[in-house]
């Protein structure tokens, strides 16, 4: 390869790197707070919202995250194709044009989200349940409402908790968006993969190795640093 | 004036039946100390009074109004939201085991409850939380953690910051069962202190020669009554029952 083709190559890399980043960003944004009220429905006190909180956190465990991207892209056709489905449903479904970007984006991300809310959730929930039961008591006697403590007393000691189980999870989802070339939605792995022939090279795959490397070391980085500003108390 | 009315108190954790028919008053000003063996149903009486725990009959009254009654069919009816928050207020209890918020330097543990529970201003209640660490002998520690303090530091934080919100009545809960032998006393000179200063409290305790030196009152439980009460001399001395006799020749240090 000469030179030149190494550059092109590097910058039609770097381009696709952008999307990667666009699913884990949004992923982030949208799991993180959705983990944090399924681990509240998980442990509500009315069982029924708990068994099924429970059901969507195994069945998003238990399943392989390439599935669940594969079937959020096929729901929305074989849902309004069913006979079972209420007309509602499927006039409210019947707008969306399958065959759009957005659509593929947009289901990717659902089903990217759901995924990881899941196992956030089950993070956030050991990180709450790990307090210990005197500082509601505490807090309670000094009159704080059941809000107040949850804000103030509870979460800023779940933060800290939860801040190493959560960065291993988000540098685990910085190689799942990977996965998004199988759907297929063009992102860095895909452009990689499409490459090697083209250049009869292994070369596009170490660079796409490369980011995913580099992007994670920073996030490495990132939380251990955030960890040391956490180290405040014990 | 009674500040703490307790009358035919029960409670149960399933079959276990922790309080039988409490019977149970505390004036203003008073110090009551509460002893007897462990299991006795101490800790929950102070739970209950403190709403960490429901009762399941009898009534308490906290300076005068109901927190709990019990009806005519025998069902335990508790105050509404806002009294039994009103209720909190005028109480304050300090832990065994201190519960300090351990994020929080020991300024904000005692700050937290007064500006957010009571609207106070920030530079009041920071006054009011120094001038709490002076008589407690720790306005060195206002920007620590409560995990740089040692078990009686933290314990005396843990009192400022009951004594923060101003409580009618004070409640302890064995505050010095958590600490070194050695680390004991600093917490019962604090406790003297304010009895000296008129605070009514509560104080579960096994520290007999304490309870015989602070307390106007003491109360002996046992199995979920109360068995015996009077002046420390007369608990303490020969006019005692037979139970409390046998109970307090256990405690080789207390020496009346």
């Amino acid at each position: 390869m000469t030179n030149e083709q190494i550059g092109t190559l590097f910058q039609l890399m770097l381009q696709y790197a952008v999307p990667t980043m666009k699913i884990f960003a949004l992923t982030l944004l949208w799991s993180i707070p959705l983990g944090m009220i399924v681990a509240l429905l998980k442990m509500c006190r009315f069982k029924p919202i708990s068994w099924i909180t429970n059901i969507y956190i195994l069945i998003m465990r238990g399943t392989p995250l390439l599935l669940q991207l594969i079937v959020a892209q096929y729901s929305v056709p074989y849902i309004i194709r069913s006979d079972i489905c209420p007309e509602f449903i499927r006039s409210a479904l019947g707008g969306i044009d399958i065959r759009s970007e957005a659509y593929t984006f947009n289901m990717m991300l659902i089903a990217f989200v759901l995924n990881y809310a899941a196992y956030f959730a089950e993070i956030f929930r050991g990180g709450i349940e790990s307090i210990p039961k005197g500082q509601y008591e505490a807090a309670g006697a000094l009159g704080f409402t059941r809000s107040q403590t949850f804000f103030r007393v509870i979460l800023p000691q779940v933060v800290k908790r939860v801040v190493p189980a959560s960065s291993n999870e988000i540098i685990t989802l910085v190689k799942d968006t990977s996965l998004a070339s199988a759907i297929p939605y063009m992102e860095i792995m895909y452009i990689a993969k499409k490459q090697v022939p083209t250049y009869a090279s292994l070369l596009p795959l170490f660079m796409a190795g490369a980011f995913y490397f580099a992007f994670a070391m920073v996030l490495t980085v990132l939380f251990s640093f955030i960890e040391k500003k956490l180290d405040y108390y014990r | 004036m009674a500040m703490l009315e307790v009358s035919r108190l029960s409670k149960s954790f399933g079959e276990l039946t922790v309080l039988k028919d409490i019977n149970f008053t505390v004036d203003k000003g008073e110090v009551v100390a509460v002893i007897g063996p462990s299991g006795s149903g101490k800790s929950t009486l102070l739970r209950c009074v403190n709403q960490l725990e429901r009762a399941n009959g009898g009534r308490i009254t906290v300076c005068g109004s109901d927190m709990m009654t019990t009806n005519e069919k025998g069902k335990a009816v508790f105050a509404d939201t806002d009294t039994l928050r009103s209720i909190r207020l005028k109480t304050g209890l300090v832990f065994q085991n201190f519960n300090l918020f351990p994020h929080m330097t020991v300024l904000r543990n005692i700050t937290e409850a007064p500006t957010v529970v009571l609207g106070m201003s920030k530079t009041d209640a920071r006054a009011k939380a120094l001038e709490l660490l002076k008589k407690m002998g720790l306005e060195a520690k206002a920007d620590s953690y409560p995990c740089e303090l040692s078990g009686g530091q933290q314990q005396r934080v843990s009192i400022a910051r009951a004594l923060a919100l101003d409580p009618e009545i004070l409640f302890f809960d064995e505050p010095t069962s958590a600490l070194d032998p050695e680390l004991t006393g600093e917490i019962l000179k604090v406790i003297k202190e304010l009895a000296n200063d008129g605070m009514t409290m509560v104080i579960v305790t096994h520290e007999m020669a304490f309870a015989h030196d602070v307390a106007d009152r003491v109360v002996f439980m046992e199995d979920g009554y109360i068995v015996d009460e009077g002046t420390p001399d007369k608990l303490f001395g020969e006019e005692a029952s037979e139970r409390v006799k046998q109970f307090l020749s256990r405690f080789n240090n207390f020496g009346a």
